[in-house]
């Protein structure tokens, strides 16, 4: 984390279960009326603190589905998804909006920043829906503006960034409600090369600061930096590997 | 209030994409609120232009007239004809204790009033001083009403409708002047104020003549008052004092006080309630034209809203995975929806009240009949409440449902809209 006090980690009982996240048998069915497509079909898969996995997989395999499902965007049809010993499967509203807000940072691929607003309030927009106080929230979006390198470009609208900044407040954004886990949908697949790079390197730190992060990838190059490597096809995981990262940049 | 700004500023974007949709519909509110405002204030115009007239000849009044037995009582037949003299009314007031006052009136259709070359035939009634106040029928200053001293002496003076004496007078003053009655020359002491009658039963009052009840039985000789007027201390009393009425009549004449025929009566307590709940009718009949004008405005404001909803479905999507409560995706909305509805309606209600006043006041000149009774359009606190409770609920409305929509999608669907 980024040396808060009183961070949740604190706070929630993690000894009731080691892991951050654990899915049991988790399956997901799309009714499209005519067809129903299943889209996960059983999984289960346990991240451990301070792990930081790569989810790997063909189009079509998924992972996207995991991901909405981890970053509580979409509802499993059956199986437990428990965070930090917690179940969040049945939760449904504002809950859930509660629990996206609190305990998931979600990076996505196209980054997802609001337009017409600027990173600072891209950023603040998080800490806003928490009811964090106004001082706090300014303190707050500064120093991560700071930490991603981006405090001179507070006041620039989306549109006036460059991908990897863009990507960037979308990290900081991420952070902001000290989450239990970030979640990154292809955080390089919209970015050059050089840009990736640095994005990846936050990610590194971020992972060597104690945050577990799970980025869901089919660049290799990503999965190699990677703890630990999930293998999903057809719904289903069929490979699990881990390992130290390989040391480059 | 920096969080109202933020989302202002989300919304912003929206607005902008649709300025010309938007204006659009701002006008259609406005269009809306104007006609419920006129059609709201020629209501309360035309209500208050009756209320005032039907209390014109007074308020909260019995009128009796004799009638006919219809029962037999105490060996009596039926068919006796009932008739009141002016003792009658001495003895109502000392029998019916919720009686505030009562006075009897003697008429005479066509006596011959003449002032120089003008005669004309004129309803004339012989009354007590207390008429004026209890039938609202008061002098003009200059003037005045008859009074106890006239009544004493059988003074010849004579107390003028404002219509009458404009036919026998002209513009010249009348006050002091001598007129005919029959032949017999009276003093003109007061001319009656202009007023709004629509509730007669004899006629107007403007073109008949008053003077003292004991002055007009020697002119003319009659002994019968043709009608008697009571008014109780409150309206609520006054079915206590129509039982009590028929129970001392009944006992004074011999008739029985169940005998509904004996006495007629006009209850004007009992027909102004029946006006104020035919107005109340009328009021809402209009409110209801006027809302459906006006829900056309709110459907358009629905219409943009879910437009506004549609464009902006990814971002709803990133809200919601930011953790944006289900109220901080309706509420901007909502909000929105009530700030076009109250801009709309704002603009609606400053150009229906000036169109209002401009109509009064065309009213007030104009000397048109159907104009008068018309009344003058009033933009009344009463009009005012409904036209913003009105506003405010479709408002509330044309943004709920469409911002409904919008918490209903998941977010994961919503992020992959585009």
């Amino acid at each position: 984390m980024l040396g808060f006090g009183n961070s949740r980690t604190a706070q929630t009982p993690a000894a009731a279960s080691p892991d951050v996240i654990a899915l049991r048998d988790l399956r997901k069915v799309y009714d499209t009326g005519a067809v129903k497509v299943e889209a996960l079909r059983g999984l289960d898969l346990a991240v451990a603190e301070n792990e930081f996995i790569a989810i790997v997989g063909p189009s079509g395999s998924g992972k996207s589905t995991l991901l909405n499902i981890l970053g509580c965007l979409d509802t499993p049809s059956s199986g437990s998804y428990q965070l930090r010993g917690e179940e969040v499967s049945k939760l449904t509203g504002d809950q859930l909006a509660d629990v996206r807000n609190r305990r998931i940072g979600f990076i996505f691929q196209n980054f997802n920043l609001l337009p017409q607003i600027t990173a600072f309030e891209n950023v603040e927009l998080p800490l806003l829906f928490k009811g964090t106080p106004t001082r706090q929230r300014r303190e707050r979006v500064e120093k991560l503006l700071e930490r991603v390198g981006l405090a001179d470009r507070m006041a620039h609208r989306p549109v006036e960034l460059s991908g990897g900044q863009m990507q960037r407040v979308a990290i900081a954004r991420a952070l902001a409600c000290e989450p239990d886990i970030i979640l990154a949908d292809e955080p390089t697949g919209n970015l050059d090369t050089g840009s990736g790079k640095d994005i990846l390197h936050l990610f590194e730190e971020l992972w060597a600061q104690g945050n577990t992060v799970l980025v869901i990838t089919h660049d290799p190059s990503v999965a190699k930096r990677t703890q630990r490597v999930v293998r999903i096809q057809d719904g289903l995981i069929t490979e699990d590997t881990r390992s130290a990262p390989s040391e480059s940049v | 209030m920096r969080t109202f700004a933020l989302v202002f500023r989300l919304f912003r974007s929206a607005a902008k994409i649709q300025r010309k949709r938007m204006l659009l519909t701002v006008m259609a509110i406005t269009w809306g609120t104007i006609s419920i405002v006129l059609l709201l204030s020629f209501g309360e115009g035309l209500k208050r232009s009756l209320v005032e007239g039907s209390q014109g000849m007074g308020v909260g009044l019995l009128i009796v007239w004799p009638g006919q037995t219809s029962l037999t009582f105490a060996g009596l037949p039926q068919g006796r004809q009932i008739r009141l003299l002016p003792e009658d009314v001495t003895l109502l007031q000392q029998n019916i204790p919720e009686l505030a006052n009562a006075v009897g009136e003697k008429v005479d259709w066509s006596l011959q009033l003449t002032r120089g070359r003008v005669s004309l035939n004129k309803r004339v009634v012989g009354t007590d001083p207390i008429y004026g106040e209890l039938r609202n029928h008061r002098p003009q200053p200059g003037g005045r009403f008859i009074d106890p001293l006239d009544l004493d002496q059988k003074r010849r003076v004579i107390f003028l409708g404002d219509k009458l004496k404009a036919e026998l007078f002209g513009a010249a003053p009348a006050v002091g002047e001598t007129l005919l009655v029959n032949q017999v020359p009276f003093t003109v002491i007061g001319v009656a104020e202009a007023k709004k009658q629509t509730s007669t039963y004899y006629g107007p009052d403007d073109d008949a003549a008053v003077m003292p009840m004991s002055t007009f039985a020697a002119l003319t000789g009659r002994l019968y008052l043709n009608d008697l007027i009571l008014k109780p201390r409150t309206p609520e009393l006054m079915p206590t004092v129509r039982r009590r009425l028929f129970e001392v009549l009944g006992g004074r004449y011999r008739f029985d006080s169940a005998d509904t025929r004996a006495l007629s009566y006009w209850d004007t307590v009992e027909s102004q309630q029946v006006m104020r709940n035919i107005m109340a009718g009328l009021q809402i009949f209009l409110g209801v034209i006027g809302g459906l004008t006006l829900l056309i405005g709110g459907v358009g404001v629905a219409n943009i809203m879910y437009a506004a909803v549609k464009h902006r479905t990814k971002e709803i999507g990133v809200e919601m995975a930011l953790g944006a409560r289900r109220l901080y995706v309706t509420g901007p909305l909502v909000l929105e929806s009530l700030t076009l509805t109250a801009i709309g309606g704002l603009g609606g209600v400053a150009v229906g009240w000036g169109l209002v006043e401009l109509l009064g006041w065309v009213q007030s000149k104009s000397n048109s009949e159907a104009l008068n009774f018309l009344g003058r359009p009033t933009f009344s606190p009463g009009v005012a409440t409904v036209t913003i409770l009105l506003l405010g609920s479709i408002g509330f409305v044309a943004g709920y449902f469409p911002s409904r929509r919008a918490v209903s999608i998941q977010p994961a669907e919503a992020l992959r809209y585009d």
